[in-house]
């Protein structure tokens, strides 16, 4: 099967300052992978050069999304391709309603796809349907976009916007910070039904919890803008064992075939 | 220069004769003479610290024609009021709403002579400002609107002061006085536009009546090349309302200012603002809310959209009098810069002579939110569109106070207009 994301080499800076040292990660349709690593290592600028922030240069190696140059493609390019960004802080843009936000992105999403635009009374039955996913407020929906917001319905509100979106690349950062267990069930619960053989998962996140509500198939260890680590799911127990000290005091031991050796410091 | 400027462009006044009333006369006479002394305002006066009018001042504009007509269709639909270079049009205007009478000045001088030498010329400030006292020295002919005591009246009433220049340099004066009667409910659309270049030099005078609410709605879409300047006076008596909003588009130099004088205990004055720029366009908004009168209160929040080189001028005074106990003001201004070349200047200006006050202001002046662009395109949403969603949603809050429908829609269509992947530096 061809790979749906090849991200090769990558290199990446912000502000001129380089924080991802060359990364590799290759993604098949369908599979979701666990991205963990401390506070500092790159994971949310590795979501975020996938989504096109700018800011975020990209200095040497390159991404492909089914086979296609990413980084050559605007923000708005890549949504409409099926790229994804729940962010972890999500925006608040006060003034323009969740819902008009909403019916902006999908319908751009579906005119890119050769898909005919939603007319209301078809949008609205789509948001109650979605709306159920994430147990999200329909009060909540017709308010600006994350004005006022709690943590918890912020992300919610990202996981909602997924549903109503489908892409086929979904990058959740830190989704489950700031979220207390219930919410953490809810919207674990909501990413789960999204799970599908033709949606991929980039799952970022600081600690082992969240995966025990979404079982990645496969887990990348980052460190200092590198992958120091590949394995199966229960690496992440030996993490919250061992702690991210663990991995920065030994050499690194990349798993071969998915990722080139790195050099050392 | 500005002698010249007098001689050779300002002359009307001086061959109109007279309009109708001695009184009136007499009061034009002294304007002029006014005026001669004043001279145009220079930089150094402070309400022209930021706003340069050698284009006004050195373009030998000629007299406008009354009988010129309209290159298009005034705006708006509904009951109206249309001066074509200050004089009533008959022909383009339509009978107003029940409760409201709107007429010309002389058939206003023969129906309502008290009412009419009561307000007209007591309001705005000829003996002060330059550009009022042209225009009081100047005007042939005057909208005069009056709300009958008591009526509430709901479909709004438009006024379109067009300016016909028919590709000469033409000077007009449109004159406006509305006097909302006593415990009187209405709304009031006052339109200005026209074709090619001219110079528009208006006055409007508002008495709001014991009790009466009224809201004044001013949608200044002159042409680009024109150049607008206009004196609005409103005076708010006992328990009145007024509520002014200034919607300011078009013209190369606009320069509009609102006073209100709150003159009776328990008046109130909501004075919104939006000003779009665009170009070369320089738009100046001076405010001054006079609370005159203990237990009075106002709300003002004007909003800046500056894309292009565009420059725009905000100066907002609340002056609270030493026997205006229990004022309560709060002014805003804020402003958002779409290219870097695009400038306000905000100047809020408080000045209290009372101690029991409550009296906020807040001026900010930024950029369109770079992390909300990103999340918005993030969804696949266009940059431009993002832009023009944002740009929308900050001037919401003003647009969404102005109760007259077709001027909210007219707000919405000109911000399409701009932004929908027509400016420069979108991208």
């Amino acid at each position: 099967m061809n790979p749906l994301l090849e991200i090769k080499h990558l290199h990446a800076s912000v502000g001129g300052k380089e924080i991802l040292s060359g990364v590799d990660l290759t993604i098949a349709p369908g599979e979701v992978h666990a991205v963990m690593g401390p506070n500092g290592s790159g994971k949310s600028t590795l979501a975020y050069v996938l989504a096109g922030r700018p800011g975020y240069e990209v200095t040497r190696g390159e991404i492909l999304f089914r086979g296609r140059d990413l980084l050559a493609m605007s923000p708005e390019e890549r949504a409409r391709e099926g790229v994804f960004l729940a962010f972890q802080y999500p925006v608040e843009i006060p003034g323009v309603s969740n819902i008009y936000f909403l019916k902006a992105a999908v319908n751009a999403v579906r005119k890119h796809r050769g898909l005919p635009e939603y007319d209301a009374m078809e949008f609205l039955a789509l948001v109650k349907q979605r709306a159920k996913i994430v147990e999200i407020d329909e009060e909540l929906i017709k308010r600006p976009v994350n004005e006022g917001f709690s943590g918890g319905e912020k992300k919610r509100n990202e996981i909602f916007q997924m549903a109503m979106l489908e892409p086929v690349l979904a990058v959740l950062d830190e989704t489950d910070s700031g979220l207390d267990i219930d919410a953490l069930r809810i919207v674990a619960n909501g990413v789960n039904q999204l799970r599908s053989a033709e949606r991929s998962m980039i799952v970022v996140t600081h600690y082992q919890r969240l995966l025990n509500y979404i079982v990645p198939d496969f887990l990348h260890v980052l460190v200092d803008g590198r992958i120091v680590r590949e394995g199966g799911k229960e690496l992440a127990l030996e993490l919250e064992e061992k702690g991210y000290v663990w991995l920065e005091k030994e050499p690194p031991a990349v798993a071969a075939g998915s990722a080139a050796p790195v050099n050392g410091r | 220069m500005e002698a010249v400027a007098v001689e050779r462009g300002y002359s009307p006044a001086r061959r109109a004769g007279s309009v109708g009333a001695r009184w009136l006369d007499d009061v034009r006479e002294d304007a002029f003479a006014r005026f001669e002394e004043l001279g145009f305002p220079t930089a150094k006066l402070e309400a022209w610290r930021f706003t340069g009018i050698q284009p006004i001042v050195s373009t030998p504009w000629a007299p406008a024609e009354a009988t010129a007509r309209p290159a298009v269709a005034p705006w708006g639909r509904g009951p109206r009021l249309v001066f074509v270079n200050g004089s009533l049009s008959r022909e383009l205007s339509s009978p107003a709403p029940d409760g409201i009478r709107a007429m010309g000045l002389a058939e206003a001088l023969a129906a309502e002579p008290a009412l009419v030498e009561a307000h007209l010329t007591r309001l705005a400030p000829h003996r002060h400002n330059a550009f009022a006292a042209l225009n009081t020295a100047s005007f042939q002919d005057a909208a005069c609107v009056f709300v009958s005591p008591g009526a509430a009246v709901a479909a709004p009433l438009t006024l379109v002061l067009v300016s016909a220049a028919d590709g000469e340099l033409t000077a007009s004066h449109p004159r406006v006085l509305i006097v909302a009667g006593e415990r009187s409910q209405a709304s009031i659309v006052q339109v200005f536009e026209g074709s090619d270049r001219y110079f528009t030099n208006a006055v409007t005078e508002i008495e709001v009546g014991p009790g009466a609410s009224l809201e004044h709605t001013l949608l200044q879409r002159e042409s680009e090349p024109a150049c607008h300047v206009h004196f609005l006076a409103g005076r708010v008596a006992r328990s009145g309302r007024l509520v002014s909003n200034n919607v300011s588009l078009g013209g190369s130099l606009a320069r509009t200012d609102i006073s209100a004088v709150l003159a009776g205990e328990g008046a109130e004055a909501a004075l919104n603002g939006l000003f779009l720029g665009r170009g070369a366009q320089h738009l100046d908004n001076h405010t001054t809310i006079d609370h005159a009168m203990p237990h009075t209160s106002s709300r003002e929040l004007y909003k800046g959209i500056m894309d292009g080189a565009s420059r725009g001028v905000f100066h907002g005074t609340i002056l609270v009098r030493p026997d205006a106990q229990k004022t309560d003001a709060i002014q805003t201004n804020k402003n958002l810069l779409l290219s870097r070349h695009a400038l306000v200047n905000s100047t809020p200006a408080l000045q209290i002579f009372a101690d029991d006050v409550k009296c906020k202001h807040g001026s900010t002046t930024g950029q369109l939110d770079e992390a909300a662009l990103f999340y918005m395109r993030a969804r696949g949403i266009g940059q431009s569109e993002a832009r023009a969603l944002l740009t929308r949603a900050f001037a919401a809050d003003v647009a969404d106070r102005i109760a007259a429908t077709e001027v909210r829609a007219e707000i919405d269509r000109e911000i399409g207009e701009r932004l929908g992947g027509a400016t420069g530096d979108a991208s």
